[in-house]
């Protein structure tokens, strides 16, 4: 069973509370009514599948229910990283350059912000 | 209990081993019953008494003995039980611990053990070669259903099924650990006590009831000065003291998974005459480790050579371990067969203790010679460079056939036991299940670990290191490297050989064999070669070489070899396949735990649940939920309560128990917003105090879930979906708001269980619950038809909806579910009196059906749009987003002659057609007919007094008024296109 890193919660947790989510990175167009068929199927239905590294979305929906990027090497299982949704998408990074991230600033929604507030 | 030395067995040697005298237990074998000492395996105790044949092969029923003393056994497998309840077949007898009274029966044979009627396959082996199954069934065609798939199926498979429900139970647990030690031998026991004295946490995890693995047999063995097996005890001893450490003896590391995740199984009872009722009989531990040493040996292999699998023919190592641990000899005259030091050292054991030993014959020109100076001192004939030919024995071996190799002159020496050995296959199974990649060792013809994948490292056999001092070091460094140890063997051991030996072929002889378990030969392994299999994993399924429960402890290196040399390539050319979790076999019972019965899927129950139950309601599984189905009164089946149902709801009023529905509450200054970009209608536009039916689609335009939406204030939304769809479209709604829309200031919130709702339906529901509803007027005028009000009924803060998925005058009263039923008993007591009924889901789905109202999953399937479901009215035309906007305009979604839902009416108003019924234009057409489309809902209508439908037709709305029909497999069913109203078309009740 994997260990996730849920950049949100700052946290390794078991698999069992994370679902996948799809491919990562792949963003509803802002004109969405207008596109053509083609840039439609583009957006919705074809995906890369790619052997190796994947970008891809998980969500912790066991835990802080925060949707999240990660980078996994689809052929050793292994996760190289995870961050938060919104940011662009990562290279992988080195060890050091994994603490800096973590650091960065993301888009937040209003219920993890001003909804904690309330 | 006491017994006579005697009664413990005429194979007992006098003061070997290292059980205590005085504690003995009674076991049966076959119904004959037997005397063991505590401490004793099946297979010791059975040995002790002289019992070597235990079983028939599996394929060709051929006698067979106990082969080894460990887990690795593939022959001696039995069925094991304590009472009629607590039955296993396929039990390890050289695993099995004998305690008081366990009864054990041999499997595979019939009518007994000694005569049995399958042996008639071993002279049909010609016959049963490799990859019969797939050559001999072939024809006649018709023979496959009649003759061979029964035929297949009474022989496959070995041992019998316990027929009654398991009455142990079983438990699981979790853990974390600095470090997880596999196997307690010399490497664990030393990287264990090197790693605890740092104080990190330890888990020392070994298979056996006592530590020590290899010490068990390996008496030469000196550590610290001590005899080996007393060291390890000892440390065992100190280990378990230390706060800092787990020892789990009796459980073996199955499974070893990602990220130092491992699976464990702790045997409990299994041991115990008398277990407690409170234990459990096994335990499953999932460790994760932030490192895991592998200390987990290795194991003897035998020699293939002709008939090398008679009873009494065994692992030099395993008759060394019933000798040195449990105190039996093997047998009086016992031969060698050996390509391996290791073996010596059994003879020499063996002879000390007075045992004759026929001769040790190696296969090598070449042993070492420090073994061969003492064989030599203690009189023991050694042939080297000569092999085991052939062997004699109906039930247990009576001679072994010697020849010298290349020579054709063979003499025969009479044994009553063969002890074999072609060397050492190190246990890399769990290195392999980490996903580590393999090396092969050319000189020592093994595979050792070369590559990790984990943070683990194997340390001792496992890791190939074979000198005692080498191996001590290497246990240290992996521990802390803080420790000082020192040990040496008596002897030094050298040789090895895998594959075929002289004596089994080439393919002269039909049984060399490779696999016991299933009856795999050396020819086989050719033969599946010589018919092109090439890929070892090919000529494992072709052979089931290694697919046995065993896994090929034993079998995968032999069969290796023997396929590589038929192919002329390298052995690390071939490839090994791959190990896969488990190492030994696990029971079901230990992978469910507590996941049984009440517990294997838990159900949901309504606030009103016991209520219901009360009524006599009868319930049905929608998901996890139980649903109130149908009340029948006394003497009604389910036709009859569902007909009074509808009649009643109807003509008087119905209470429904509509809590499952899902509810999710949608908060926040852009509430409406977002609800405008997740469902096709407008909502900006509704206003506070009001309700409107809302559907959601996917990007791609098709029908995803609806629900009845109330607006409660400007900010603050009470959405419902349908019972099943409930925790997707949150998950959806979730995704769209943390991805797609983040700037928009919501807040969701699962509300589904936090409200029970009460549904009152009928031309009377007003009256019903006029009297519980304080602070707010429910009449037509203040409260129509889709509304909705925050008021207090019975004093309790409700919810109160105004709206109907019946066509009639409908509320929905949502309490907090601690409410539900207090509210439930009144509403139904007044009902009740006022001539109302209680209905369930039956009565529901057969009223909306009489609307016309869909249920999205049943009248759609996720390739229905909107306007396929004439639902295009709710699908908004002035918004510029929302999801499904691009999808809805999509060159296939906008074609005619789209399936679209319509009402059918059998042209036989008695006729209720089947759901799922295909619907075609001509009946008489050749088949395969063309099919535009089928029955979604069927019912019969007691309120309209003739059966009713929905369904799913290509160009359906243009077909209205046509005839088309139904064929079903004994009669054709002819309809009539119709709307979807068959009840009230006019649709003034819902406002009365």
């Amino acid at each position: 069973m994997l260990l996730i890193h849920c950049p949100y919660c700052e946290e390794d947790r078991s698999e069992l509370e994370f679902r996948w989510a799809g491919e990562a990175h792949i963003a509803r167009p802002e004109n969405i009514a207008a596109i053509t068929d083609e840039e439609f199927a583009e957006y919705f239905f074809l995906r890369n599948n790619e052997k190796g590294l994947t970008y891809e979305r998980w969500r912790h929906i066991h835990g802080c229910g925060r949707f999240f990027n990660a980078a996994r090497d689809t052929v050793s299982d292994r996760f190289l990283m995870t961050y938060k949704a919104g940011l662009p998408k990562q290279p992988i990074p080195t060890a050091e350059e994994t603490a800096a991230i973590a650091e960065e600033k993301t888009v937040e929604t209003w219920e993890a912000t001003e909804g904690d507030a309330r | 209990m006491s017994a006579s030395p005697k009664d413990l067995g005429a194979f007992r040697i006098k003061d070997a081993g290292r059980h205590t005298p005085a504690k003995t237990a009674r076991f049966t074998f076959d119904g004959k019953t037997y005397t063991a000492m505590e401490g004793d395996t099946v297979a010791s105790a059975l040995l002790a008494h002289g019992v070597h044949l235990v079983g028939r092969s599996f394929k060709y029923h051929r006698p067979r003995g106990i082969l080894s003393a460990g887990p690795e056994e593939p022959n001696a497998l039995l069925d094991v039980s304590r009472d009629a309840g607590r039955r296993q077949p396929n039990v390890r007898a050289t695993v099995q611990e004998v305690f008081d009274g366990v009864r054990i029966a041999s499997q595979n044979r019939w009518p007994s053990l000694k005569h049995d009627v399958g042996a008639f396959n071993d002279l049909l082996s010609p016959f049963f070669a490799a990859g019969f199954y797939y050559k001999t069934f072939m024809w006649p065609k018709e023979a496959w259903h009649k003759l061979y798939e029964p035929f297949i199926r009474r022989a496959a498979g070995l041992g019998e099924a316990p027929k009654e429900e398991d009455p142990d139970h079983y438990t699981s647990r979790y853990a974390h650990g600095d470090v997880l030690i596999a196997g307690a031998g010399v490497a664990g026991l030393t990287a264990a006590l090197s790693a605890a004295a740092t104080g990190v946490s330890v888990f020392l995890v070994d298979e056996q009831p006592e530590v020590g693995g290899a010490l068990h047999f390996d008496a030469g063995t000196t550590i610290d000065g001590q005899n080996g097996y007393e060291w390890a005890q000892a440390a065992a001893a100190r280990l378990k003291a230390m706060p800092n450490v787990t020892v789990l003896t009796r459980t073996t590391v199955f499974g070893y998974y990602n990220h130092g995740f491992l699976g464990l199984v702790e045997r409990v009872t299994d041991h115990l005459a008398r277990p407690g009722r409170d234990l459990p009989r096994e335990r499953l531990w999932q460790v994760r480790a932030k490192r895991v040493v592998l200390a987990t040996g290795s194991i003897e292999r035998h020699m293939v050579f002709a008939n090398n699998d008679r009873p009494g023919i065994m692992l030099a190592s395993a008759a060394r371990t019933f000798l040195n641990h449990h105190g039996v000899a093997v047998g009086r005259q016992v031969g060698v067969y050996t390509a391996h030091d290791s073996a010596y050292e059994a003879a020499f054991d063996l002879k000390r203790a007075g045992v004759s030993i026929a001769a040790i014959v190696d296969c090598r020109s070449h042993p070492g010679d420090a073994v061969l100076a003492e064989a030599r001192a203690l009189g023991i004939d050694v042939l080297t460079g000569h092999s085991v030919t052939n062997t004699s024995g109906r039930l247990r071996v009576s001679s072994m056939t010697v020849a010298r190799n290349g020579a054709s002159n063979a003499r025969k020496i009479a044994v009553d036991a063969l002890i074999v050995s072609a060397g050492w296959t190190p246990s890399v199974h769990l290195f392999s299940q980490s996903r580590g990649k393999l090396r092969f060792d050319e000189a020592n013809q093994r595979f050792l670990p070369d590559i990790y994948a984990q943070d683990c490292i194997s340390v001792g056999a496992c890791n190939g290191t074979d000198d005692l001092s080498d191996l001590i070091d290497e246990a240290i460094a992996a521990g802390s490297g803080a420790l000082a140890l020192t040990g040496e063997n008596r002897f030094e051991w050298t040789g090895g050989m895998i594959g075929a030996a002289e004596g089994a072929g080439p393919d002269k002889v039909v049984k060399a064999f490779v696999d016991f378990q299933h009856d795999v030969t050396a020819k086989d392994i050719r033969l599946a070669v010589r018919e092109g299999m090439h890929s070892i994993e090919h000529i494992k399924r072709f052979t089931t070489n290694g697919m046995a429960s065993d896994q090929g402890k034993l079998s995968n290196m032999h069969g290796l070899a023997i396929a590589a040399e038929m192919l002329g390539r390298p052995i690390p050319k071939v490839g090994l396949t791959t190990f896969r979790a488990p190492y030994t076999p696990v029971t079901y019972g230990t992978l469910v735990g507590h996941s049984r019965g009440d517990l294997f899927d838990p159900a949901r129950k309504t606030p009103m649940h016991t209520l219901e139950a009360a009524e006599g309601a009868e319930f049905e599984d929608v998901g996890n939920w139980k649903r109130a189905w149908y009340f029948p009164k006394r003497g009604e089946d389910m036709h009859a309560a569902v007909n009074r149902e509808c009649r009643t709801v109807r003509d008087v009023a119905g209470v429904f128990d509509a809590s499952t529905l899902g509810k999710i509450e949608v908060v926040g200054p852009d509430a409406a917003q977002f609800l405008n970009l997740l469902y096709t209608n407008a909502w900006d536009t509704l206003k506070p105090g009001k309700c409107r039916y809302g559907i959601m689609t996917r990007e791609d335009g098709f029908v995803y879930d609806d629900g009845v939406v109330g607006r409660l204030a400007e900010d603050r939304f009470h959405v419902t979906t349908t019972t099943g769809g409930a925790p997707r479209v949150l998950h959806h709604m979730e995704d769209y708001l943390q991805t797609e829309f983040p700037h928009l200031k919501v807040w969701l919130t699962s509300t589904t269980e936090q409200w029970a709702v009460i549904a009152v339906q009928g031309p009377k529901a007003r009256e019903i619950i006029q009297p519980f509803v304080e602070g707010l007027d429910i009449s037509n005028e203040a409260f129509p038809h889709m509304s909705v009000a925050e008021c207090t009924v019975m004093g309790v803060p409700s919810r109160l909806f105004r709206m109907s998925f019946t066509g009639e005058l409908g509320f929905e009263v949502n309490v907090p579910a601690d409410y539900g039923p207090a509210v439930w008993k009144a509403i139904w007591e007044r009902a009740e009196s006022m001539g109302a009924c209680l209905y369930g889901t039956e009565t529901m789905h057969v009223l909306r059906a009489e609307k016309g109202y869909i249920i999205v999953g049943q009248d759609t399937d996720g390739t229905v749009t909107p306007d396929d479901a004439a639902l295009g009215w709710a699908v908004s035309k002035k918004k510029t987003d929302y999801v499904g906007i691009r999808g809805l305009k999509r060159p296939d979604l906008v074609r005619d002659g789209r399936k679209q839902l319509v009402g059918l009416l059998t042209k036989s108003p008695d006729v209720v057609l089947e759901e799922g019924g295909q619907i075609v234009a001509d009946p008489n057409q050749p088949k395969p007919m063309t099919m535009l489309g089928h029955v979604t809902s069927a019912y019969w209508s007691e309120n309209c007094g003739r059966s009713i439908a929905l369904a799913l037709v290509a160009g359906g709305r243009s077909l209205v008024g046509k005839t088309l029909y139904v064929p079903l497999k004994d009669q054709t069913i002819e309809v009539e296109v119709t709307d979807m109203v068959f009840f009230d078309k006019e649709g003034g009740r819902i406002h009365g």
